[in-house]
Order: structure tokens, then sequence, then C-alpha cells
């Protein structure tokens, strides 16, 4: 495959994610939607420390599609939490869209997760008591967009998302399907930089769970950089690249196909 | 978190559980309730005292001398009481030689009053009269309107006529469905002859005084008053307010020469108006003011104390829905916000219906005693304050907790 069908697969060579990675303190070009540099986050735990993740080197270009997989314990959870800005590194270089995040203040970092990340969630995550309009008009409210305008982009996500009609709805009474759709409705009212999914159809039966998956794949195709994390090799292998973390590194980083293959083996 | 939203969201919390509000907003209402309560009520007090008592009991630009004071509430020592025993007692040349001394103008009646049994030929017995032994003037300073029949004059007082004037329950009881004007009633034994009915007066700090039997001073009713123990009073009204100082002044000096007392010495009579009620009204109210406070403040703080623990026990429940919030994008501040404006919802609504609950309070009072409560404007929005206050205070806790939590932690919660 030559640079330019990478760059049409929404893909990056090896060779230029190892010298974005390399120039450490530097910021990444405009294409670079995320850069970690030896990401390391330690938990302290009783006296113990824990290191979840030892060293995570990651370089995504926009309207990439990436699945982060691993095992239980591999550090895939917590690398999402600081990918997310909900969590920050003990010791790394962070570059969300170009700005250093890793060094960012509580507030800041609302501020960040409010503007640059939309997250959707294996437990979906909606206000119980707030109607499937006023969950997608939420980031909006922080945002400090005014009533009418939030009211009126919310609309328009929920259309976007085939749910205009369930908009007075409450999550439950909504299927699980439904609910996810919301909820993603809600992570793109910002227009954020990456879709951040965390087990997105965990909670979801299989069919649901395409569903959900040909929105993603929907998204990734219109341009939206996606994030996925997963234990699930069938609902990876949606993505276009696959990172696998082990204990707390890197294992591998591939492209779909190579994975795909692999994964064909092994059955 | 706009504003409206977060009340809205409080609101909505109230109407779902509303006994458990109801709890956590006891401590509220009952503060709130007792502030506006105590507050209507003294202003209602101080209304009574300074129209009704005041102008009814005393009279406008009176003042009385007596031997002590006769509206002394609390703060008298046993041993000023004693000292008040030895005064010499005020007497009828003492009266007489004050109505020499008085300016042009000036009036003056001497008072003797003692409760005493009346019978009349109808009615053999009946609750005690108030007999009073007055010298006529006593009506134009009292203001005691004459609404049947006419009151004694100057001559048959000079002459000891035994004619009296009556209020109205004395008349109702002694000639039930008859015209009293003209009859006989008879004060201790002796016969007199009623000559009028006064208006209805109703009842003056605890005094009927539709039960007032009011006759001529030198008539026979002086000896079952006891004048000759001494006088209850000698009522002087000045012209107008200007002139109660000098007038009050040369009562003074004219007593104090009596009395033959020196420079150094202390009265030993009092001149009492309704300036000296006031004042004893005065120290009064300070310490129902104090109770005032005092009451509500301990509904406030126990209110305050269950707003936070139910706050608390709100941020933990809600705990995943803080870290939602948070993953969206709101700051500290505005968590913190979201939990005060919460609690300060909470609190104001106890706090309205502790006003409601206070104003119901202070109109029962009004209407089960003669204090005409009034609510004050501004006790109701102290207690809106207050309410929305004990809110943010309480909440500042519980909201900070929230505010602080890590969104991971919080996440994670069930």
């Amino acid at each position: 495959m030559t640079a330019d069908a990478h760059e049409l697969a929404g893909l990056s060579t090896t060779g230029e994610r190892q010298a974005v990675i390399g120039a450490t303190g530097a910021a990444p070009g405009k294409d670079w939607v995320i850069v970690t540099r030896g990401i390391r986050r330690d938990y302290d735990m009783g006296g113990e420390v824990v290191h979840a993740l030892r060293g995570v080197d990651l370089a995504v270009r926009r309207n990439e599609y990436v699945a982060i997989m691993g095992p239980s314990g591999s550090g895939k959870s917590t690398l999402m939490n600081i990918i997310g800005c909900l969590d920050t590194p003990t010791a790394g270089e962070y570059w969300l869209n170009g700005v250093l995040v890793s060094a960012m203040k509580d507030d800041e970092l609302a501020r960040v997760r409010n503007r640059e990340i939309g997250f959707v969630f294996q437990t979906f995550n909606l206000l119980p008591r707030a109607t499937a309009l006023h969950n997608v008009e939420l980031p909006l409210v922080y945002a400090g967009v005014p009533a009418a305008e939030r009211k009126r982009r919310a609309i328009e996500a929920l259309e976007r998302v085939q749910l205009a009609d369930r908009m007075d709805h409450r999550p439950n009474e909504l299927s699980g399907g439904q609910r996810q759709r919301v909820a993603i409705a809600r992570a793109l009212i910002n227009n954020p930089a990456i879709l951040l999914a965390d087990e997105p159809t965990g909670n979801l039966d299989s069919q649901t769970s395409e569903e959900i998956m040909r929105v993603f794949e929907g998204l990734a195709n219109s341009g939206q950089t996606v994030i996925m994390v997963t234990h699930e090799p069938d609902i990876a292998a949606h993505a276009r690249r696959v990172v696998v973390l082990r204990d707390g590194r890197i294992s591998s980083d591939e492209r779909r196909d190579a994975f795909v293959s692999k994964l064909a083996a092994t059955i | 978190m706009p504003f409206f939203e977060a009340v809205r969201l409080a609101l909505a919390q109230i109407r779902v559980q509303k006994l458990k509000s109801f709890f956590t907003l006891l401590g509220v209402m009952i503060g709130v309730m007792f502030l506006i309560a105590v507050v209507s009520i003294v202003q209602g007090m101080g209304n009574y005292v300074e129209d009704a008592f005041a102008g009814k009991f005393l009279g406008v630009n009176t003042f009385n001398v007596r031997r002590f004071p006769d509206f002394n509430m609390g703060d008298v020592t046993e041993a000023e009481w004693r000292a008040w025993q030895r005064r010499p007692l005020v007497t009828v040349e003492d009266a007489m030689a004050i109505r020499d001394a008085l300016p042009a103008g000036t009036r003056w009646a001497i008072e003797d009053a003692r409760w005493l049994a009346a019978q009349s030929p109808y009615v053999a017995s009946g609750p005690q009269a108030l007999v009073q032994a007055v010298t006529p003037e006593y009506f134009a300073i009292k203001n005691l309107v004459v609404t049947q029949g006419r009151a004694f004059n100057e001559q048959e007082d000079r002459l000891g006529a035994p004619v009296v004037v009556i209020g109205t329950e004395v008349a109702e009881h002694f000639f039930p469905a008859l015209d009293p004007i003209g009859k006989e009633l008879r004060i201790g034994g002796l016969p007199f002859r009623v000559i009028g009915v006064l208006e209805k007066q109703g009842t003056v700090f605890g005094v009927p005084l539709d039960r007032q039997v009011l006759g001529p001073f030198h008539s026979a009713l002086h000896r079952f008053t006891g004048a000759r123990r001494g006088l209850y009073g000698v009522v002087v009204q000045a012209p107008s307010a200007e002139a109660m100082p000098e007038v009050q002044a040369t009562v003074r000096e004219l007593m104090r020469r009596r009395h033959k007392l020196r420079p150094a010495q202390d009265d030993d009579f009092v001149l009492e108006s309704s300036e000296s009620a006031l004042t004893t009204w005065a120290s009064i109210k300070r310490y129902l003011v104090l109770a005032g406070i005092f009451l509500p403040a301990i509904g406030l703080v126990v209110g305050a104390m269950v707003i936070m623990n139910i706050m608390l026990v709100a941020v933990a429940e809600r705990t995943r829905e803080i870290g939602i919030r948070k993953s969206l994008g709101a700051r500290r501040r505005d968590i913190m916000a979201q939990f005060l404006v919460e609690a300060s919802t909470l609190s104001t609504f106890g706090a309205a219906i502790g006003i409601g609950l206070g104003i119901g309070l202070s109109k029962l009072v009004a209407a089960v005693s003669p204090l005409p409560a009034s609510v004050a404007t501004w006790s109701i929005g102290v207690a809106v304050l207050l309410g929305a206050g004990v809110g943010i205070v309480a909440g500042i806790y519980p909201a900070g907790r929230a505010s602080r939590l890590d969104p991971v932690v919080a996440l994670r919660a069930d």
C-alpha cells in the first residue's frame, strides 16, 4: 500500500508515527490529533505502587479509526481515561489537537473534555431523570451556549441518529440501542476532535451492536476521528487500526487487515 | 449549570420525595415560623401598647401622680418594693394642692378605685364591679363617652350626690332588658341612682373596662374605695404635648415641697405618664426580640444541619451523575453551583412554608388573644434571605465535596 492509500484509509505510516513521537517536547503538526510520549501512570494502592501504564507512545492522525484492545489489567482503561482527559499521566507528554494537556489543571481539563472529546460509554451514562433532548444538550450547557441554540443543535444531533421522535423520552423509556445513539448524539454535539468510545457495545445484543458499529463506521467515513476501547476482537475488527496493550505497554499496532488475518489464523 | 435548571431540579426533588423533603425542611420551617410569629406579636404588642394601652388607659398628654408606679412589669426588687411601701400616701389634700397649682387649661381629676360587689332590685348578686370614685373632669381626660343618659357634674360631686355612670356589662347584668337610667344600684349597701351608661370599650390588658361603675368622689363611694388610706392617684392632663414637661415640673415641685424633700433626696412619689409606661414596654420588648432571635436561630441551625446531611446523601447517591457531568465538561464551580442552588432552593422552599405558618400563627394569636398581631413586611424579606442563606451555608460542604470528586472514580460509582 502506498502512502497515498494509507492517507485515504485514514492511516499513517509507522515511520511518520515514529518521527512525531520521537520529537519530545515539540508540538506535533496539525494533522496529529493524539500524540503521547512515554505516558506512565502509577497508582499508589496503600503503599504499594501499581504501574498501570509503563510508557505508552501513541500517535493518531486526524480521521483515523483506532481500536485499543487488551486483556483486563493491560491498562487500556487507564489509557482511555488519560486520552479522555479524565485523568492525568504520572509522567510523559500528551498532546491533544496540538495542545499539551498532560500538565493541565482540573478546570482546564474540564474545558478540553467539553470542547475536544465526545465520550460514549459501555453503560451509556445518560442522566436518568433527564429527557433524551436534555441529555444531548448537556455539553452545550457547560459550553455556555444559549438555550435556544442549544435546543436547535440538540434536535439536529438527534435527527442525525434517527431519534428526533424520541427526544422527550427519558433513558428508561428507550431501548439499549436507542440509549447508545442518544449518547453518540451527545458525544458529537460539540464537534469534538475525537470520539472516544469505551466498550460501546458491551451492554448490547449482537444485532444492536452491529447497528451501533454501522453508526461508528459512518462517522469515521465522514471524517470523524474515532478511538474505541474494547476487548472483543470482532468489534475491534471494525476499526482500521488496532492497537493492542499488554502490561501497560503497546504490544502491537497494526492495520486492520493484518489484525483480521491474524485473528483468522488463531481461529 | 444554569440557575433555573438547578432550581427546577431541586423542586422536582421535593415533589418526588414529599415526606423526606418535609422532614428535611422542618427545621427551617419552624425557625422561620417563629421568626415571623414573634416579630408579628412583638409588633402587634407594640401597636397595642402605644395605641390602646397608652391612649385608653392613661389618656393623651396625661400623667398620674401616684405613690409608686402602677405599670412596673417585672424588674422590681424586693428592696425597692419595701421602700415604696414606706412612702407617704397621696392624699386628698395633695390633690387639692395640685389643683390649685395647675396652670389654666390643664385638666385635673382624683381617681380612686376598688373592686366591689353590687346589687340591683332585679339582680341580687353578680361579678364584682370596678368601682371608681372620681371627680367630674375624669370623663373628659379619659375620653369616656356616655352613650345613654349623662355624666355627673361639678355640683353633684361637690354635694356628694349618690349617682353613678355604669359600663355596658354592668348595665346588662344588673338591668337585664331594662333601661337602667333612673334605676337604683346598691354599692356597699347604699343606693346610687344610675344616670348614664358608658360606650362599650372592651378589655384592655386584662382589665374589663365595661365592668366599671363611676361615681362622684365626694359621694359615699370614696369610703368604699378606701380614699382615707391614700388615693389611687391624681390624674393631670396637660393642654398639649409641649406643655407636658412644664406641668410635670410644677407638680413635682409642689409634691417635693409638700413632702419636705431636700434637693439631694429622690422623689418619694411618681409621675406616671404613657411615656414611662412605654419605657417599661421597651425593656420588655428587648427580651421578646431576643427570644425572637433565639428561637428561630435554633430552628435554623438544626435546619442547616439536616439540610447538610441530606445534601451529603444526595451527593453520595448522585456520584455517577456528577461523574457524567464532569466528563461532559462541568467544571468544579459548575458542580458546586448546582448543589448550592439545590440546597438553597430546598431551604427557601422551607422558608416559604414557614412564612405561611408564621402568618397563620400570628393570625391565630390575634384571634384568641387581645393582641392585634401585625405581620411586618421586612420580616418576610429577612425570612426569605435567611432561608436562602441557610441553604448556602448548609450546602457549601456537600457541594465542595461533590465538586472535588475525581471524574474517573465518580463514573465508576453505581
